[in-house]
């Protein structure tokens, strides 16, 4: 499985997880999982999707995802899984 | 499953506190080139090169948008060019050639710096070699890009006090000729002692001839980090403190080992160390003397530095190890002055000097690194300070440096501007005391007796 960490960081609003969530479907995207949580007085949202059968390369789903929190005023990241796996896993 | 306590923690660090891979280095045998013309030879380092590493900087992005790690230098490092050289070059200017050669290939590839424009003399320098050592001033002024290297000793071998006084000269020759540049040319010079074969960080950085063709050696970074999570425990116990510098050095270093890794498949060339040194860069929050005053120091040089340092760097050593397959390189903590924010505060408060930046040396990577002193020091005195290193180096069996800056028409006290990574930097003084005596003695000191262990 090719999973993506995809990261949202800033002040909650109305439809963020419906505006990355119709990114990510525009591309074929399947989420597994959504986390969330208030770090510092920010929004913080994890996503972890699949990207195998992602239709988009990775550059282009996370520039889109990056341009969708230009619009909200929200900052967020894509990121393979493997640098959070190697750093909190033995 | 990872948690977004585990994401948000890692972000945290690349966002807020200077986390980055500092270097992906590209180390390339150049042995296959040398020929017995000068243009062929050097025909043949340009096209090794470009077709190595027509896709260092490329591959290095890449990866640095996968997984959202800024990956902050591209480099390579080649085969020492004394070597190269030896049959081609009948001279000073032919190896400025050789230089000038490598330098066009690494701003054609895109790269900063390029390593191993070096001779290793540890117990006798070639007529190559000698040629290579009065070839860098004049290499170093006509290039931009080209790092150099000179081991001057080991322990198994001893010092060769020939090369040692030969560069106290070459490095105010260097000076001399980028006087205009705020004698910028001894910013990418290093004398060396034990100097490793795999160090993928300039300038000391060279493809020794202990390689295969090609290898990929990755430095990570992450002062910042460090001293973050210290500041999360002001006042725990030695446990405590070396603990958490311990499993923040291990993170840190599993990023390094994941580029690493990724970079050498991505690229087909085999995967060969990750250097755990903690790197500072002039940055503010991206200093290893921030970390000794988080351990509790007022400033560095203050009576206990010595001892911190030597804690950080065995605990940075022992996650590090851990956290990668193959450990190498220098692997330490680097106290350069200008390049750390830090440093240059304790120099301008006067809590830093040049004697205790040699205390220190024993007990971390690397050396005496970018101290700007006055220009009018003499030769045999800079040569003595590099002897006194490569000492250093020889008896604890580590590896030891100089790349000090003699910067031509400044004195104590005055600040030195070398821009982007290398930093600025006030002129330290220097003992005013003669070496003369010393340094003009010929031939070598021998290698110490704790290097007969056969």
């Amino acid at each position: 499985m090719d999973k993506v960490v995809i990261t949202v960081v800033g002040k909650d609003t109305v439809g963020i997880i419906a505006n990355v969530c119709n990114c990510l479907a525009e591309a074929n995207v399947n989420v597994l999982d959504i986390a969330q949580t208030t770090v510092q007085n920010f929004f913080n949202m994890m996503m972890v999707a699949d990207f195998t059968r992602a239709v988009r390369p990775f550059d282009t789903i996370a520039a889109d995802l990056r341009a969708v929190g230009d619009r909200m005023g929200l900052q967020i990241r894509c990121q393979r899984e493997e640098i959070f796996d190697m750093m909190h896993r033995i | 499953m990872i948690s977004i306590r585990e994401v948000v923690e890692t972000n945290q660090m690349i966002a807020h506190e200077n986390l980055d891979v500092r270097t992906i280095t590209l180390g390339v045998s150049l042995l296959d080139c040398a020929s017995s013309d000068l243009k062929e030879t050097c025909a043949n380092i340009r096209k090794k090169l470009l077709r190595l590493g027509g896709k260092l900087v490329e591959t290095g992005e890449e990866i640095s948008r996968d997984y959202g790690i800024p990956i902050v230098n591209k480099r390579i490092s080649v085969t020492p060019a004394a070597l190269v050289g030896a049959s081609c070059a009948r001279g000073p200017e032919d190896f400025v050639k050789i230089a000038e050669t490598l330098d066009g290939a690494a701003r054609d590839l895109g790269v900063n710096f390029l390593g191993g424009f070096s001779a290793i003399v540890s117990k006798g320098m070639t007529a190559a070699d000698e040629n290579l050592i009065r070839s860098i001033p004049a290499a170093l002024a006509s290039t931009e890009r080209v790092c150099s290297s000179v081991n001057v000793g080991s322990t198994k071998t001893g010092i060769d006090m020939d090369a040692v006084r030969l560069m106290g000269e070459t490095i105010l020759e260097a000076a001399r000729l980028t006087a205009d540049r705020d004698s910028l040319g001894c910013a990418k010079l290093v004398v060396l002692c034990n100097a490793p074969d795999d160090n993928p960080f300039m300038a000391g950085a060279f493809h020794g001839v202990s390689e295969g063709d090609a290898v990929i050696n990755v430095g990570v970074s992450g002062p910042g980090v460090v001293k973050h999570a210290l500041s999360q425990i002001r006042g725990a116990n030695f446990e405590t403190l070396c603990e958490t510098i311990k499993k923040t050095a291990f993170k840190i270093t599993r990023v390094g080992q994941l580029v690493a890794q990724e970079a050498s498949r991505r690229l087909g060339v085999p995967f060969g160390i990750v250097d755990l040194s903690l790197a500072p860069t002039p940055a503010v929050g991206d200093s290893v003397a921030d970390i000794l005053k988080e351990i509790g120091l007022e400033q560095p040089g203050a009576p206990g530095t010595t001892a911190a340092l030597a804690l950080l760097n065995d605990q940075v050593k022992k996650g590090g190890v851990m956290a990668s397959s193959y450990v190498g390189g220098l692997s330490g903590a680097f106290i350069p002055v200008s390049e750390d924010q830090g440093m240059i505060e304790a120099v301008e408060a006067g809590a830093l000097s040049i004697e205790k930046l040699e205390a220190m040396t024993c007990v971390c990577s690397v050396g005496l690194d970018m101290i700007a002193i006055p220009g009018d020091t003499p030769a045999a005195t800079i040569a003595g300070i590099i002897a006194d290193e490569a000492a250093i180096g020889m008896v604890n069996q580590k590896t030891t440096a100089v790349r000090i800056i003699p910067v031509i028409g400044k004195k104590v006290g005055d600040k030195v501007e070398f821009g982007g990574l290398l930093g600025h930097a006030p002129v330290m003084p220097v003992s005013r005391f003669d070496s003369e005596n010393f340094i003009v003695r010929r031939g070598r000191i021998p290698a110490p007796i704790h290097s007969f262990k056969n």
